[in-house]
């Protein structure tokens, strides 16, 4: 960790290791000081960590879009988080029609799959528009071309959105079906959360079954390896990266609509921007490119979310310490980029890509 | 179908749809609504009508060149013209269709129909390319279900909700008058007129084409100035109020737009000038070129002369309310002088630029507020803090730097976006809230006071900017061609081949962040004391953006093109209200726009242009 070595002290590695133990002290005091203190009981974390989870399982749907897109194309689609919006934003009217003519709430489940579907499909074009539109003829250039596009791609989705749908908050009508709790050992949770986690977990399901199992997850991982060689095998290249936005597309979608159920504040043009970082860091943090790795990422970024002001920032004595949820998120980004870049299950990629 | 297929048909075809699609958008997000409340010309057209037509005259023109290459004639592209502008308007007479309470069935059938319609259209393809049976019906079933979920659940929405404003607030009353020309009740009639002058300028675009170029040129530019002065009247008559008496001015203007005769008139005395441009200003470039090389500096340094007066005395001429825009539009040019030392110079993409904007103006802020939360009494002055502005942000940008050095540039570019936003929350949180206000901000901060003059209007703000500016403009070209500059560029374009050629990395990018960070941060002390209050929702993400937006448009690395990238950008959302709703729809469009197709940018540095032409990877100066 430290190197007194002075032949090649560097004192740019010397400030990051000092950052490196700040960073370890602060959290070590935080926490001892919130646990000595037991001002928060057991089933109170149980709940924050069942709450991170769901929210980290949002987190890790939208998270797959990156990874996705990146392990193909070594690109960072930042406009990912508006492809999120766009399905969420979308299926608002569906819900409010699905609830006014009472399905919702006579059969919620085929309500639910079809607002998935719907939000899936309208993700999906808005993804597969965007490759086809902004993303394909830069193909092969340097990375920050591609990125700064992404960026302006972005921007404007979300203006986009603002004017055909409107700039103030539409809420989801609540599902009577995911009302209440769950009581396990005196701790409950909320229905809402434990079907926030079982949905994300098996559309997750779905996407390894189709990257391991079928053909055209075959042709993925293939292209994903090495373009060139996957032409000459007779992939078709442009159709397996348009599949795969379309892919990432629809888990975005899908996560907006499962968002919008676990989140009463509602949705909005703007919802997309800080979960699609919050998601390129839970891609970072499982190591980019690779697909369990956002799952996981994505979980254990919504629990450190959920736990960390709490645990850490109130044990320092930080008030109002759940208003600074995001910059723990931040914080995470900016931590796993300078100490880890390739993340926690990053070794199988090269050298090239993370 | 044989006839759609030759390449002519296909030409007006793509157009034309291009076209409507944009008109169709420009209509559904709310522009030709919210452009249809500013008038051009008095009584005659506006902003938003001109859009209708601006749409297929341009695409009529741009075909009629594609029909020339394809070698038709002159008939042909009037005719392709008008075919243009009738497929424009196509897209909004159906929505029109759509919106009305007659044909509200139609929306429904059509949404119904189209899965089934894409679905058997791709199963005839498939069958006429030999697939086999089971893979034609497959897809089909496939393709039906997944559209049909979709199309069905939208015919579901529109069903329930009962119209098409429910859901699309845009495709509004408002939007219909616009589009049919007033001609809300009698659909049928407000279609008519819209096809009408939707052919007319389609036509108008072949005719323009088929005019020989001197004439065709006055023309354009006659009818170039014209618009641009009855869009932008509000401000030609601000800047005219300076200078003009009230009589003269009332027959120019009523209220806010341009009269008919005055209009009619300044087409013609600037066709007249576009024409006598045509004829003889080639000569006039020609003669410049063959002057002697004393005389030509003689020349250029009149007219640097002239641009430096202009520049000093742009207050008087432009009055209060423009000089706060160009307070604005200067505070812009500075961080985008600033942050172009770190992304054109240096390649380092910096996404949180706004961090030293924030902290050169919280800085201000705190030290000289005279309210409850500057609790030092007015010791130290506008001046005093200036540099002090300067050296806290520099010290933010050291320490935002030291751990991002090492990163790859994308993740550069994420990593200090996360920045950004942290110190965004920061300022917004309980925990700062003591020292800083919260989301209350910083109030009551006194204005600069210069020999005893208090400065307090925009037209003495307006200097400072000017001289900040040109301090930076000053540094960042001396530093372009100084040994640092040189290193910047190794590494811009290679950092390896930079490090191996002995520069240290580490310090160059060092120092690249922090000067440039030390931009920012009087940019934001500057507005911080033209704003008087400092509030954490003027420091978000978005100002990163726009300083983005401009280095990318104006041409990156360039600095002229960073003061027109601050002028266009900035300028015109601050001077046309109408443009403010939609100026990151804007940003964003072009942001795309310019890397696909333009990554110099449009005033681009000579360097990056050479690189260009000279097939170094054609693209712009951010490398990996």
């Amino acid at each position: 960790m430290f190197k007194w070595n002075t032949d090649d002290f560097s004192w740019v590695d010397f400030t990051i290791d000092v950052l490196r133990v700040i960073i370890v002290l602060g959290v070590v005091i935080g926490a001892w000081n919130t646990l000595s203190s037991g001002r928060i009981s057991f089933a109170q974390w149980v709940n924050l960590f069942a709450a991170g989870l769901s929210q980290g399982s949002i987190y890790a749907l939208i998270a797959l879009g990156y990874t996705l897109v990146y392990g193909i194309l070594l690109m960072i689609n930042f406009a990912h988080g508006e492809v999120f919006m766009a399905g969420a934003f979308s299926t608002v009217f569906l819900a409010e029609a699905l609830n006014r003519t009472g399905f919702l709430n006579a059969q919620p489940l085929l309500a639910i799959l079809l607002m998935i579907a719907f939000a899936g499909l309208v993700s999906m074009s808005v993804a597969i528009l965007l490759e086809r539109i902004a993303y394909r003829p830069l193909r092969g250039s340097p990375r920050l071309v591609p990125l700064i596009t992404a960026i302006g791609a972005s921007f404007f989705l979300q203006y986009t959105f603002r004017g055909l749908y409107g700039s103030g908050f539409k809420a989801y009508p609540g599902v009577n079906a995911l009302q209440g709790a769950i009581v396990i050992g005196g701790i409950s949770i909320p229905v809402v959360q434990v079907f926030v986690f079982c949905a994300a977990l098996v559309l997750m399901l779905c996407l390894y079954w189709l990257v391991e199992r079928t053909r055209i997850g075959k042709a993925m991982r293939a292209v994903s390896e090495n373009k060139e060689v996957a032409r000459l095998m007779g992939i078709d290249i442009d159709w397996v990266i348009m599949f795969t936005f379309g892919v990432g597309g629809f888990l975005a979608g899908s996560a907006g609509v499962i968002n919008g159920l676990f989140r009463p504040q509602g949705v909005n043009f703007y919802m997309g921007f800080i979960p699609g970082i919050k998601a390129f860091t839970a891609a970072v943090l499982g190591g980019i490119g690779n697909i369990p790795g956002a799952m996981l990422g994505g979980l254990f970024l919504g629990v450190i979310e959920a736990i960390g002001p709490n645990l850490v920032l109130a044990g320092l004595g930080i008030p109002g310490a759940n208003q600074l949820k995001d910059v723990i998120a931040f914080t995470m980004l900016v931590l796993v980029l300078i100490f880890r870049p390739q993340g926690i299950l990053g070794e199988r990629l090269s050298e090239t890509k993370a | 179908m044989k006839m759609l297929r030759s390449e002519t048909s296909r030409t007006v075809l793509s157009l034309g749809l291009l076209a409507g699609a944009f008109i169709l958008f420009t209509g559904a997000v709310g522009m030709i609504a919210a452009f249809h409340e500013r008038e051009v010309v008095d009584r005659f057209i506006s902003l938003g009508q001109l859009l209708l037509m601006l749409a297929p005259f341009v695409a009529a023109y741009l075909g009629a060149t594609r029909l020339d290459a394809q070698g038709v004639g002159a008939q042909a592209m009037l005719g392709g013209g008008i075919i243009v502008g009738l497929i424009t308007a196509m897209p909004t007479v159906i929505l029109l269709l759509f919106n009305s309470d007659e044909f509200r069935f139609l929306l429904d059938l059509t949404l119904k129909l189209i899965p089934f319609v894409v679905a058997t259209v791709y199963a005839r393809r498939l069958h006429k390319s030999g697939s086999d049976q089971r893979l034609i019906i497959g897809s089909w079933l496939a393709i039906v279900v997944l559209i049909g979920i979709v199309t069905f659940s939208f015919a579901l929405i529109f069903e329930i909700k009962g119209d098409l404003r429910s859901v699309l607030p845009n495709i509004s009353r408002d939007w219909v008058d616009v589009v049919t020309f007033d001609n809300r009740n009698e659909l049928m009639t407000g279609i008519f007129a819209l096809l009408l002058v939707s052919a007319g300028a389609g036509a108008a675009g072949g005719i323009v084409y088929n005019i020989p170029p001197v004439p065709r040129k006055a023309l354009l530019y006659g009818l170039g100035v014209t618009l641009l002065v009855g869009a932008f009247g509000e401000t030609v008559r601000l800047i005219l109020q300076e200078n003009v008496d009230r009589d003269t001015l009332k027959q120019i203007f009523r209220r806010d737009t341009l009269r008919q005769n005055p209009a009619l008139l300044l087409f013609v005395v600037s066709t007249v000038a576009g024409y006598l441009w045509a004829m003889f200003g080639q000569q006039a470039r020609y003669g410049f070129t063959n002057l002697e090389p004393s005389r030509r500096r003689a020349v250029n340094g009149v007219g640097m002369l002239i641009f430096a007066g202009l520049l000093l005395m742009l207050p008087w001429l432009i009055g209060r309310t423009l000089s706060d825009v160009a307070v604005t539009i200067g505070i812009f040019v500075l961080m985008g002088l600033g942050l172009n030392i770190a992304i054109g110079l240096a390649g380092l993409l910096d996404l949180g630029y706004v961090t030293n904007y924030a902290v050169g103006a919280y800085i201000l802020a705190v030290l000289t507020s005279i309210g409850p939360l500057g609790r030092l009494d007015g010791v130290f002055t506008f001046w005093m803090v200036i540099p002090l502005a300067l050296l806290a942000a520099m010290c933010a940008g050291f320490i935002f730097a030291v751990p991002v050095l090492r990163m790859r540039g994308d993740y550069l570019a994420i990593a200090t976006l996360g920045f950004g936003e942290i110190i965004g929350k920061l300022a917004i949180s309980d925990w700062l809230k003591p020292l800083i206000g919260g989301a209350q901000g910083v109030q009551a901060i006194p204005k600069p006071i210069f020999l005893g003059i208090e400065l307090k209007n925009p037209e003495q703000l307006y200097y400072i900017v000017l001289a900040a500016s040109l301090v930076t403009l000053f540094v960042s070209i001396r530093l372009n061609n100084s040994r640092t500059g040189r290193q910047w560029m190794a590494i811009r374009e290679d950092e390896d081949v930079a490090t191996a050629m002995g520069i240290d990395t580490a310090r160059a990018k060092l120092l690249a962040f922090t000067l440039s960070a030390a931009t920012g941060g009087v940019a934001g002390a500057i507005f911080a004391a033209k704003v008087g209050t400092v509030f954490p929702n003027s420091f978000t993400v978005f100002i990163s953006i726009n300083v983005l937006s401009l280095i990318i448009v104006g041409g990156i690395a360039s600095n002229p093109g960073i003061v027109v990238g601050a002028v266009v950008l900035i300028g015109l959302p601050e001077l046309l209200r109408e443009f403010s709703d939609f100026r990151f729809l804007m940003y964003g469009a072009l942001l795309v726009i310019m890397m696909i197709k333009r990554p110099q940018g449009f005033i681009p540095s000579k360097l990056v242009t050479h690189e260009i032409r000279a097939g170094v990877k054609a693209k712009p100066a951010v490398a990996d």
